[in-house]
This record gives C-alpha cells, sequence and structure tokens, in this order.
C-alpha cells in the first residue's frame, strides 16, 4: 500500500514532535532533580530544619528511585494530573488552566498584531527598494530590533496610562466582560507584537526581494500581467514560505516575551504564575510550566510546518 | 599590498553602517571601563533624603528611590551587560564551532543527532533555562551567563556546520586530505580560517541578543542581584516609581537601545565589510 506523501509528512513530524518532547521533558527533570541541589531543601527553605526536609521529600515521593518519578510525572501529565502546587496547596493543573485564558489570548493578539504590521510593511519594502519608503522601513525595523519589549511596554503605560490616561495601567478585568478584558490585553500585545514585526518585517522584506528575481515573476512580467496579479498573486504568495518558518522560529520568542510582559500589566497570566514560583520556590509548578510552554512551541512549528506544506504551490515539496 | 590597505581603508570610511555600529560600540565600551575608574556618584551607597528626583545640574538623570545618582548606576551597569554578554557569547561560541565543525567534519549519525539537540535547544529560550538553573540554583549573574550561554551554542553551532561544510566540499580541503592530512589539521589550518569572518560577524549579533536577553533576566529579577546595578534591574524598580519619576523608566531603555543599536549596526557593517569579494584584496 502506497501512503500519500503528504501523510508520510505528517507522520514523520509527529514522530519528531514526540521525541523532541520526550528530550526537553528528560532535560526539566534532570536539571531540576538529578543534577546537584536538593529539591526537597529548595521547597522546604535554607532555613529549615532537617526534619521539615524531611517531610517535604516523603510528600513530593522525591526519595523514590528517580526513574519511577520521572514515569509518575510524564503518566500524570499525559491524563492531565499536574501534581499539587508546593505553595497554593491546590492541583497545579486548576492554577495553569485560569492562567491560559489569558497567556494564550495575549500572544495570539501579539502574533496578529506582528503580521499585520509586518507582512504589508515588507511587501511595501520589497516593492519599493532601495528607495526613501525602504529605507525608512529598514531604520524602523533596525531600531525595533534594538528595543527590548518589556521597555517598550513601560514606555506604553508612560503614555497612554499615566500621561493621556486611555488605558488603566495593568490588571485584567476577566472575561466575563470581553470588551474590558480586550482593551487590558491591547497595549500588552502592542508591545509584544510590534517587537516581533521589527523582525519579521526584514524577513518578509528580502523573502520578496528574493522572488521579484526569479524567473516566473519575469515570465508574468513579460505575459502582460498587472502588477497588483503579480506582486500579490505571485511574489507575495511564493515569499510566504520562508516567512511562515521564521514565525514558527519567532513563537519561542513571542512565548517568552508574555512571561515578562505580563509582569509589567500586572496580568494573571502563565508569566506571572512562573515568576511567582521562582519567589516561591514551587519546583512542581515550574516544572510543568517549562514542559508546557516547550510544547506550545513544538505545537506552532507542527501547525507552521503542515501550512506551510499547503500553501507551497510547488508539487511534492514537502519537507 | 598598499593599495589593497588604501581599497579598504576607505571602504571602512564610506560605510556609515559600520561607523555609526564602531561609534556606538566604542561608546559603550568606555563608559564601562570609565566607570571602573570614575562614576559622578557612588553607584551604590544610598542617599535617601535625595531620592527620585528629576534631572538637575548635579544629577543630570536624576536620582533613583534610594537617592542613588542614574547615570552613576547607567555606566556601571554598562559593566554588568558587557560582562554576562561576552562571557555567555564566549561559551557559546567556543562550544558551538567545536560541535559544528564536528558535525561538518564527521556528518552521518553524529552530525544527525547534533542537529536534533540543537532544534530542541532552540525551542527552550534563554528565560526558560534560566527559569530552570535559577529554581534550583538561585539568581545571580553567573547562572544567567550560563542560560545564555546555552542557548548561543547551537546558533554558533549551526552557522559553523553550514558553513565549514562548504568548505570541506572546495578542492584545495579535498586535495589536503587526498594528501594525507588529518580531519582535524584540515579543519584548523582551512576550514577555520575560511569561516572566522563569518562567525566574528555572528558573535557582534549574538552579543546584542545577549545584551537584551541580560536585561530581560534582570528585569524578571534572575540576573544580576542588587545592589550591584543592572540596566534590567533599574526598569523593574521604575515599574514602581515611574509615577513620580518618569526618568527612571526612560534612561535604562535608552542604554539598553543605544548598545543593542550599536552592536547591530557593527555586525551589518562588518558583513558588508568581510565580504568574501574583499578578501583577495587583503
Amino acid at each position: 500500500m502506497r501512503v500519500s506523501p503528504m501523510l508520510e509528512h505528517l507522520i514523520r513530524r509527529l514522530l519528531s514532535v514526540a521525541v523532541t518532547l520526550f528530550a526537553a521533558s528528560l532535560v526539566v527533570f534532570v536539571v531540576l532533580e538529578i543534577l546537584p541541589g536538593d529539591p526537597a531543601q529548595v521547597m522546604a527553605g535554607y532555613e529549615a530544619s532537617p526534619e521539615t526536609v524531611e517531610v517535604l521529600r516523603k510528600l513530593y515521593g522525591l526519595d523514590r528511585p528517580p526513574v519511577e518519578r520521572y514515569l509518575d510525572w510524564i503518566g500524570g501529565l499525559l491524563v492531565g494530573d499536574f501534581g499539587i502546587s508546593h505553595a497554593y496547596h491546590v492541583p497545579a493543573a486548576n492554577l495553569i488552566a485560569e492562567r491560559l485564558p489569558v497567556t494564550l489570548p495575549l500572544a495570539a493578539m501579539a502574533l496578529t498584531i506582528a503580521i499585520a504590521v509586518a507582512l504589508p510593511l515588507g511587501m511595501f519594502a520589497a516593492t519599493h527598494h532601495n528607495r526613501r519608503g525602504d529605507l525608512t522601513v529598514m531604520a524602523a525595523s533596525q531600531l525595533g530590533i534594538a528595543v527590548p519589549e518589556f521597555w517598550f511596554g513601560i514606555l506604553l503605560v508612560l503614555l497612554f496610562s499615566v500621561t493621556l490616561g486611555w488605558f488603566n495601567a495593568g490588571g485584567f478585568p476577566g472575561w466575563d466582560e470581553p470588551l474590558a478584558a480586550l482593551q487590558s490585553l491591547l497595549l500588552p500585545a502592542l508591545a509584544l507584537g510590534l517587537s516581533q514585526a521589527s523582525i519579521l518585517t526584514r524577513v518578509m522584506r528580502s523573502a520578496a526581494l528574493d522572488t521579484l528575481r526569479e524567473d516566473y515573476v519575469r515570465t508574468a512580467w513579460a505575459k502582460g500581467l498587472t502588477r497588483r496579479r503579480i506582486v500579490w498573486g505571485h511574489v507575495f504568495r511564493n515569499a510566504l514560505i520562508p516567512v511562515t518558518t521564521i514565525i514558527g522560529l519567532q513563537m519561542a520568542f513571542l512565548i517568552a516575551g508574555t512571561i515578562v510582559i505580563e509582569n509589567i500589566f500586572f496580568l494573571p497570566g502563565l508569566g506571572q504564575l512562573m515568576v511567582g514560583a521562582i519567589a516561591n520556590r514551587d519546583l512542581i509548578i515550574i516544572k510543568d510550566l517549562v514542559i508546557l510552554i516547550t510544547a506550545m512551541v513544538v505545537a506552532v512549528n507542527l501547525a507552521v510546518d503542515l501550512l506551510q506544506a499547503a500553501i507551497d504551490p510547488r508539487p511534492g515539496h514537502h519537507g | 599590498m598598499v593599495e589593497a590597505a588604501h581599497s579598504l581603508v576607505r571602504r571602512v570610511a564610506a560605510s556609515r553602517t559600520f561607523l555609526a555600529g564602531a561609534l556606538l560600540t566604542g561608546l559603550l565600551v568606555a563608559t564601562a571601563v570609565v566607570s571602573l575608574f570614575w562614576t559622578p556618584y557612588d553607584a551604590i551607597v544610598p542617599d535617601m533624603p535625595i531620592k527620585l528626583q528629576g534631572s538637575s545640574a548635579e544629577h543630570w538623570l536624576g536620582t533613583d528611590h534610594y537617592g542613588r545618582d542614574v547615570l552613576s548606576r547607567l555606566m556601571v551597569g554598562a559593566r554588568s551587560s558587557i560582562v554576562v554578554g561576552l562571557v555567555a557569547v564566549g561559551l557559546g561560541l567556543s562550544l558551538g564551532v567545536v560541535l559544528g565543525a564536528l558535525a561538518a567534519a564527521r556528518g552521518g549519525w553524529l552530525d544527525e543527532l547534533l542537529s536534533r539537540i540543537s532544534d530542541l535547544v532552540f525551542a527552550f529560550p534563554a528565560v526558560l533555562s534560566a527559569v530552570l538553573i535559577t529554581a534550583i540554583y538561585g539568581p545571580g549573574a553567573v547562572n544567567a551567563i550560563i542560560a545564555i550561554g546555552i542557548f548561543n551554542v547551537p546558533v554558533f553551532a549551526r552557522v559553523t556546520r553550514a558553513a565549514a561544510r562548504q568548505a570541506w566540499a572546495r578542492d584545495y580541503v579535498r586535495a589536503a586530505l587526498a594528501l594525507g592530512c588529518s580531519p582535524l589539521a584540515v579543519t584548523w589550518r582551512h576550514v577555520l580560517p575560511n569561516i572566522a569572518s563569518l562567525l566574528i560577524v555572528q558573535a557582534t549579533i549574538q552579543f546584542a541578543v545577549a545584551i537584551l536577553a541580560e536585561a530581560a533576566l534582570s528585569f524578571l529579577g534572575l540576573g544580576v542581584q542588587p545592589p550591584q546595578p543592572s540596566w534590567g534591574r533599574m526598569l523593574n524598580d521604575a515599574l514602581t516609581y515611574m509615577y513620580v519619576a518618569p526618568g527612571i523608566a526612560i534612561y535604562p531603555g535608552l542604554a539598553i537601545v543605544l548598545a543593542v543599536l550599536g552592536l547591530n549596526l557593527l555586525g551589518d557593517g562588518l558583513r558588508d565589510l568581510l565580504d568574501p569579494r574583499l578578501r583577495r584584496l587583503r
């Protein structure tokens, strides 16, 4: 039986996702529980008595063999049992589930802003190559790359909340009030999205410039197609392939960015949970969050990869 | 020879990108060096009566919530950025080049394994490794350096591998192998010199990335610890006090932007100047 190339590609990619996640979980486990440094002592605090440390060691099963602990953790993750938070004494899964509705929409909004800004600007710069518009866009993106997203966030707070008073300086009202919730995510999403757009604009521009030099684009001109059909129908569509790869790679930075930016806008998302977990030495939460965020990054890259196979007009190019 | 040198000088003088980058980077380094010997005021000892003042003739950039001079703290903070950035990039460069050169020289399963590992590390932003390391060993500059350094390893490994494979395909490299040179000797004598300029450019750009990462980590409290000044930490303090003294939220950010912009421009400028077409002129 012959498997279609698309299906074969999908299976190969799913396998590689599984291997990546397995390796990542090993790294997290080894760093937190095997390398020198006693997790029970860390959670108990350095001023704790040896008795307290022993109690915690028993409580979290840290006295059991490593292989057993690792399998327990992974087995739990697979069925949605993320363990009990050491600091809050509630299931870690509940804490994470409460915060996903902040972090995921924030990341999605930021990504949307980045794409909505970067793709048109990059196309504009490429079609005005070496003219004033191109140079302006390139200078702006060079500056944007140098601006840390959290400082950009602070500047937005200073301008829109402190000076103009248009937005609250932070906090999140919950999705019961959808408009207010969207509004409180707007400034942080702008800070994150525009930072990412700086890089993406350059990628879009150079991908479009490469495509503009292709033979089939010259053929399209010779055929007398309109400029609009050539630029958007041929150049844009083909240039999107390298651009989507970079979008996938940027996801790791985007999600890392939400961790930082949530702490500026006092948003109760995964980033705030993580920074709180470090302060509380809540290793259970940290272990879960790191693997969850890695899984999110890997999942987005998988989606990008499949999308790419779908938009690539060349037949048989699924790698 | 003389003509070649003249041509290089002309090119350097003509590259505005390179000059602007070199100027800003020079300013960054000079600030850090000067701060070793002199700052307008002590950067660490508090002076509470004059806290949160705006700009004045005495304190050009004002004072922070402990009454410490912001300019002095920015100058000393430049040192943290440079040290963390340099060591982290040095770590990533040395390990990454060895791994990348090995992958290119050996190929096969080793190459495949190293590629997979570097994919894995790429899915792990520096902030996540810093969180992991900090969770068990506590926050600090050394742990920030390790976290940023780890992230840099696959960056350099990939650049080295890709460029080294091209070098391995050259005729004179094959000739050297045929004459009985060991792969190690070929790597050292022929491959590495060929990719050195590429690595210099990449190192400059990664230095800028490392300064941004260090600022983000210190901002989260995972990097350089107080009272030692760092730009990221100063911005974190500003979150509380910027309503009274907006200056403390602006100047550290400007310092980061100028440093990163300078290094990125320097990297771009170097890339243009070290273009392979130029190499025969030198």
